[in-house]
C-alpha cells in the first residue's frame, strides 16, 4: 500500500512539476555542510571540467548538477516549488526574463580582475563564454564540392541538389528549444536570408532536433549531413569533430554567451557567490578556458559577428504577440509536409 | 665798564641803568635793533645787555647777524625764558651767556665778570699802584712778586675799596654789596674778609684803613 | 594712555556677513543645480520612455477587428543603452490586459496628448512609467489602446548621484572663493582706515598739520572732524604756548623794575631799621621772582612732558654746562661746584626738560649749602641699562619723613628757615624724570648733607 502510495505520489510529483531532468550527476563531498545545486542547459561532459577545477579549489564542495532544457528552466523558476542555488543557461532572452521578472539577485563579484562589459548584466547576469552558431556539415557530404560559407551559398547548394538532401538536413526545434529560438529570431533579425533558408529547409523536410548534441550525433552517425545553428562549442568539442566541418557563416554569425545567475529563492547563498566568482576568474584569466568557452574568436572578422547582448531587447521576441506570430510564420515555413 | 642795554621796556632799561651806574658803570640804552646798530656801528663796548623781545624783531636775529659778521664784543642775553618751544640755545646762537628776568644784578656782575674773563684780553681793566697790580677780571692779585688769586668776595671787596680809594665804606653797605639778600649775614662776617685781604696785602704800596665807629678804606701810599 | 574700547571688529563683521552670504548663495545654487539637474534627468528619462511607448503603439496594427502588435525589438533595448535597466511594458485595449506585465502600474493623469507619467514600484522597485493612450474606430466602435512602458532607476539614480556631487562640488567650490575673496574684500575695505592710522602715527608729537592723505567719501566725516580736532588744539596750544611766554614776560619785567629799584633804595639807606625793611622787600620780591619762575617751569614741564622731543642727549655734555651755568651763582656764596664723570653716556630725551631738571637739582643743592662748601655732582652706569647722576651736598639736609613729600607740589622742607623757595623745584625735577621714565631718588647723607640722585635709561 505504502509503494503504490510512493508510486502515485511519485507520478502526480512528477506531473505536477512537469519538467524533465535530462541528466544529473553528483560531483565532489556529498555528505559535507558546503553544497550547492545548479540547475543547467549546458551537457554534464561539457561543463565537468569547470566543476572539477571548482573542487580542486574548494574540495570541501558537494555538487548537485542537473541539467534541462532551457524552457524547462523557466517552468521551475516560475513555479516556484523547487530551489537551486544556481542558473546556469544558454538561451540568453530567458535568462533576461528571468533577472526582468525578479528572480535574480544582484552581486558584485569579488574578485580582482576586470570583467569586460558585455558580460554583465545589471549585476544580475553573468556570462562568461562567446559561442557562435555554426553550421555542422559532413565531410562525406561535400567530398568533391566546395563547403558552404554563407546562407546564400547553402541555399543555392540546397536549391541545386534538393534530391540530395531531402530529409538529410537538421534544424532546432523552435517550440522545444529556447536557444533554438533565440537563435532564429537573432538570424531573422540580422539577415535577410534566413526565411528563404528556412522556406527552402522546410521543402527540404528538415528534421526538428531539441539539442545541439543530438544533432551533431546524428551528422557523426551519418542520419544527417547538415545541421543549421549548431552550437560551435560543442561541435569543436566533440570527440568525433574530424568527421565534420564546421562552418561559420561569414554573412553573419550568431554568437550567444552562456550565463549564470544567482536566484533569489537559492539556500546556499555563498556557496553560489564563491562558484559565480570562480567560473569568471577562471574563463577570463586562464587561457586554456578561454579557448574551451571560445572567449576569443579573432580569427572571425568582427563585422561577420552577431554578439547577442545581453538585454531588454532580448524580451521582445518573448512578447506573446510577438512569439505567436514568429511562431506560426516559421511553422509554416518549415513544415510543409503532413509532418507537422 | 662801558654796557650798551638793547631794552624795549622804557622803565625797565631806566631802572636797569640807574642800578648799574651806582657801580660805576656807563651804560647806553638802544630801544630797538636799528639804535643798537647804530650804537654798535660807532662806539666800542665791554659787554652788550639784550633783550630777546624787541619790537623790530627777535634779539636772537640780531645775535646771529653779529656773530656771522665775527664780533667780538660779548652779549648777555636778557630773557624772560619761559619760550617752550625753544630748540636752539641762546648758547648755540652766539650769546655768551643768558640771565632770566628779574634780574639779580649781583648775579649779573658775576656772569659778565666771568665773560669777560672767558674773553680773554680785550678790557683794559688792570689797576696798578706801586708794587701792586690788580685785574678785577682776573681775579688776580700781584704784590712785588706774589701773585694770588683773589676768591668772589675777596675780589669783590678789594675791586671796591680800590674803586673809591680814601672813601670810607660803612660795614652795612659793604654787607649789601658782597650778599645776596635772603643770607642772613652778621656784620662779621665783613671783618673776616677784610682780615683775609690785609694778609695778602702785607708789603703792599695799598693799605686798607679802619676808621672806628664807621668803616674802612682803602688808602695807597704815596710812591716816592 | 587709556585703551579705547573695543567693541568687535569692522574687517571680521564684514568678512563674517560676506562669508554668510556667500554660504546661502552657495547653498541656494546646490539646491538650484540639483532641481535643474533633476528635472533634466527625468525629462531625459522620460523622453526615451515615451519613444519606446510611441514605437509599440506605432507597431500597432488592426486587422479584422483583431489588433496585432510588432514590437520593435529598438522599443525596449533603447531603454538599456547607457546603463543596465529593468524594463517593463504592458498593453491594454479598453483596459482589458493584452501583453507584456500585468500588474505593471498605469499612468493616468493624462494631459491633452494622451500621455502621462507616473513614479511608482513594481516588483520592489522603484520606476518610471509612461503610458500612451491611442484612440481607434473598429468598425465605427472607438477603442482606447493602452501602452504602458516602465524603467528602473538606475541610470538616473547614477545621473543624480553625479550631478549632486557636481553641484555639490561647484557649492563648495563658490563658497570657498567667495569666503576668500570676502575677506579680501573685508580687509581692502579696512585699509583706508589703516592707512590713515599709519600717516598719523608716523607724525611727530608737534604735528598738528591738517591731514593730506586721500580718504573714501565715508571716511571724509571722520577726517574732518580730526583736523578740525587738531586745529583747535593747536590753536589751544599756541594760546597756551602763547599765555606761558606772556604771562612769564609780564609778571617778570615789573619785577625786575621794582628789584632794581629797592637796590637802589637800599643804597641810599643809612638806617639799619630802613635797611632791614628794604631786605625784606627784596627778599619777598626773589620769592616771589622764583615762584613765578617755578610756576611757569612746572608749567612748561607739564606741557612737554606729554610731547617729548626726543633727540639723543650726551649727558656729560649736559652736566658740565649746567655746572659752568650754575657757577657765578655758586661764586656769589663761595660754593665750589664739582663733577666727575664714571662713563660716557648718552641719553634720548628731551634736552630741555633735562637741562632744567639738572639746574634746579643743583641750584637747589647750591641754595641749602652754607658757604665755602663744595657741591658735588657724579654720573655713574648702573647695570649698563640705566645711568645715576648724584648731587651732593652738604647742607642741612632732609628731615627724615620727607624725602618721598617733597615731590609734592608746594610742599618744602622744614629746615628752610630764611632759605627763598616756592616748594616746586622737586616737584619739576620728578615730573620731568617720569616722562623719561626714569627714577628719582632723595636721602639723607651720613654725616649731614642731602643727596638727590636719578636714574634714566641709557641708550
Amino acid at each position: 500500500m505504502r509503494f503504490f502510495f510512493l508510486a502515485i505520489s511519485l507520478v502526480f510529483a512528477n506531473l505536477t512539476n512537469a519538467f524533465e531532468v535530462e541528466e544529473r550527476a553528483f560531483f565532489g563531498n556529498q555528505t559535507g555542510k558546503s553544497k550547492l545545486s545548479i540547475i543547467s542547459t549546458a551537457d554534464i561532459k561539457y561543463f565537468a571540467p569547470m566543476i572539477e577545477l571548482f573542487l580542486e579549489r574548494y574540495p570541501n564542495y558537494g555538487i548537485d548538477y542537473s541539467v534541462v532544457s532551457s524552457t524547462d528552466v523557466m517552468k521551475v523558476m516560475y513555479s516556484k516549488k523547487t530551489s537551486y542555488d544556481l542558473i546556469i543557461s544558454s538561451a540568453m532572452d530567458l535568462q533576461v526574463k528571468l533577472a526582468n521578472d525578479g528572480f535574480a539577485k544582484t552581486y558584485k563579484p569579488n574578485i580582482d580582475i576586470t570583467i569586460p562589459s558585455w558580460s554583465i548584466w545589471n549585476n544580475m547576469i553573468f556570462g562568461f563564454t562567446q559561442e557562435p552558431a555554426a553550421i555542422v556539415i559532413s565531410k562525406t557530404a561535400f567530398k568533391h564540392d566546395h563547403f558552404p560559407r554563407t546562407r546564400q551559398e547553402l541555399i543555392n547548394k540546397l536549391r541545386e541538389n534538393p534530391d540530395r538532401f531531402k530529409r538529410r538536413m537538421g534544424t532546432y526545434d523552435l517550440r522545444r528549444s529556447g536557444l533554438g529560438y533565440l537563435f532564429a529570431t537573432q538570424d531573422a533579425r540580422a539577415t535577410e536570408t534566413y526565411w528563404r533558408l528556412t522556406e527552402v529547409m522546410g521543402q527540404l523536410e528538415t528534421n526538428l532536433y531539441c539539442c545541439s548534441s543530438n544533432m551533431i550525433e546524428d551528422v557523426v552517425s551519418g542520419e544527417i549531413d547538415i545541421a543549421y545553428n549548431v552550437l560551435g562549442s560543442y561541435a569543436n568539442n566533440h570527440p568525433l569533430s574530424d568527421k565534420y566541418v564546421v562552418i561559420y557563416p561569414s554573412d553573419m554569425t550568431t554568437v550567444m554567451s552562456r550565463s549564470m545567475i544567482l536566484p533569489t529563492s537559492s539556500g546556499n547563498e555563498r556557496s553560489a557567490k564563491l562558484f559565480i566568482d570562480h567560473v569568471l576568474e577562471t574563463v577570463f584569466v586562464s587561457s586554456t578556458q578561454r579557448t574551451m568557452y571560445n572567449l576569443s574568436l579573432s580569427t572571425y572578422e568582427e563585422n561577420s559577428l552577431n554578439r547577442i547582448k545581453l538585454g531588454p531587447g532580448l524580451m521582445v521576441f518573448l512578447d506573446q504577440f510577438k512569439k505567436q506570430k514568429f511562431l506560426a510564420e516559421w511553422e509554416n515555413a518549415i513544415l510543409q509536409t503532413e509532418k507537422r | 665798564m662801558r654796557f650798551l642795554l638793547v631794552e624795549d621796556n622804557i622803565s625797565l632799561a631806566k631802572v636797569v641803568v640807574d642800578r648799574l651806574s651806582l657801580d660805576g658803570h656807563v651804560i647806553d640804552h638802544a630801544k630797538d635793533i636799528a639804535t643798537a646798530n647804530e650804537y654798535t656801528a660807532t662806539t666800542e663796548y665791554d659787554l652788550i645787555l639784550l633783550d630777546i623781545m624787541l619790537p623790530d624783531g627777535d634779539g636772537r636775529d640780531f645775535l646771529t647777524t653779529r656773530r656771522s659778521k665775527n664780533y667780538k664784543t660779548p652779549i648777555i642775553v636778557l630773557t624772560a625764558r619761559s619760550e617752550v618751544s625753544d630748540k636752539v640755545s641762546l648758547l648755540d646762537l652766539g650769546a655768551d651767556d643768558y640771565m632770566t628776568k628779574p634780574i639779580d644784578f649781583s648775579e649779573l656782575e658775576a656772569r659778565c665778570r666771568a665773560v669777560l674773563r672767558r674773553k680773554g684780553d680785550s678790557v683794559q681793566t688792570n689797576i696798578s699802584h706801586g708794587n701792586v697790580s690788580f685785574d678785577p677780571v682776573a681775579a688776580t692779585l700781584s704784590v712785588g712778586k706774589e701773585h694770588v688769586t683773589l676768591r668772589t668776595r675777596e675780589l669783590r671787596l678789594l675791586e671796591l675799596l680800590i674803586s673809591s680809594p680814601g672813601q670810607v665804606f660803612s660795614k652795612s653797605k659793604l654787607v649789601d654789596r658782597l650778599f645776596s639778600y635772603d643770607q642772613s649775614v652778621t656784620e662779621n662776617a665783613i671783618e673776616v674778609y677784610i682780615a683775609r685781604l690785609r694778609r695778602h696785602l702785607v708789603g703792599a704800596d695799598i693799605s686798607i684803613t679802619t676808621i672806628r665807629g664807621m668803616g674802612y678804606k682803602l688808602e695807597k701810599s704815596i710812591i716816592l | 594712555m587709556k585703551k579705547p574700547i573695543v567693541k568687535g571688529s569692522i574687517k571680521r563683521r564684514l568678512s563674517a556677513l560676506l562669508t554668510i552670504v556667500a554660504a546661502i548663495i552657495a547653498i541656494f545654487l546646490y539646491f538650484l543645480i540639483q532641481s535643474v539637474s533633476r528635472q533634466i534627468a527625468q525629462s531625459s528619462q522620460d523622453n526615451i520612455l515615451l519613444a519606446s511607448a510611441t514605437s509599440i503603439i506605432d507597431s500597432s496594427r488592426f486587422n479584422k477587428g483583431e489588433l496585432s502588435i510588432d514590437l520593435p525589438y529598438s522599443s525596449l533595448s533603447m531603454l538599456d543603452t547607457v546603463t543596465d535597466e529593468r524594463v517593463f511594458y504592458s498593453i491594454k485595449l479598453d483596459n482589458k490586459f493584452l501583453s507584456g506585465y500585468k500588474f505593471l502600474p498605469k499612468a493616468d493623469a493624462f494631459e491633452t496628448n494622451n500621455i502621462a507619467y507616473l513614479s511608482g514600484n513594481f516588483l520592489e522597485q522603484n520606476v518610471r512609467v509612461v503610458t500612451v493612450k491611442r484612440f481607434f474606430s473598429i468598425s465605427g466602435q472607438p477603442v482606447a489602446l493602452e501602452v504602458s512602458v516602465a524603467q528602473t532607476l538606475n541610470g538616473l539614480t547614477k545621473t543624480l548621484a553625479n550631478t549632486s556631487r557636481a553641484s555639490l562640488v561647484v557649492g563648495v567650490t563658490f563658497f570657498i572663493i567667495a569666503a576668500v575673496l570676502s575677506f579680501i574684500l573685508a580687509r581692502s575695505a579696512v585699509n583706508p582706515l589703516a592707512r590713515l592710522t599709519r600717516s598719523i602715527s608716523k607724525r611727530g608729537p608737534k604735528d598738528l598739520r591738517p591731514l593730506a592723505t586721500s580718504v573714501p567719501t565715508e571716511m571724509v566725516p571722520l577726517v574732518s572732524s580730526l583736523n578740525s580736532l587738531m586745529l583747535r588744539l593747536e590753536k589751544s596750544l599756541t594760546r597756551s604756548e602763547d599765555f606761558i611766554t606772556e604771562a612769564a614776560h609780564r609778571v617778570r619785567t615789573p619785577l625786575t623794575v621794582v628789584r632794581a629799584q629797592a637796590e637802589i633804595i637800599l643804597r641810599h639807606l643809612d638806617k639799619p631799621k630802613n635797611r632791614k625793611h628794604i631786605k625784606e622787600i627784596i627778599r619777598a620780591i626773589d620769592e616771589s621772582s622764583r615762584a613765578a619762575g617755578q610756576l611757569l617751569d612746572h608749567a612748561m614741564v607739564t606741557f612737554r612732558a606729554d610731547n617729548l622731543v626726543l633727540e639723543k642727549v650726551n649727558m656729560n655734555q649736559l652736566i658740565s654746562d649746567t655746572v659752568e651755568r650754575l657757577q657765578p651763582v655758586a661764586d656769589l656764596r663761595d660754593i665750589s661746584l664739582q663733577y666727575q664723570f664714571f662713563c660716557q653716556a648718552n641719553v634720548v630725551g628731551d634736552t630741555i626738560l633735562l637741562q632744567n631738571a639738572l639746574y634746579n637739582i643743583i641750584d637747589n643743592a647750591i641754595k641749602y649749602s652754607p658757604v665755602d662748601s663744595t657741591v658735588h655732582t657724579t654720573m655713574l652706569s648702573s647695570k649698563k641699562t640705566y645711568i645715576e647722576i648724584k648731587v651732593n651736598d652738604t647742607g642741612s639736609g632732609f628731615t627724615l619723613d620727607e624725602p618721598s613729600r617733597l615731590i609734592e607740589r608746594f610742599k618744602r622742607g622744614e629746615n628752610v628757615e630764611g632759605i627763598i623757595g616756592s616748594g616746586l623745584g622737586l616737584t619739576i625735577v620728578h615730573e620731568v624724570i617720569q616722562a623719561h621714565k626714569g627714577k628719582l631718588e632723595i636721602e639723607n647723607l651720613v654725616g649731614g648733607g642731602a643727596c638727590v640722585s636719578f636714574f634714566l635709561p641709557s641708550h
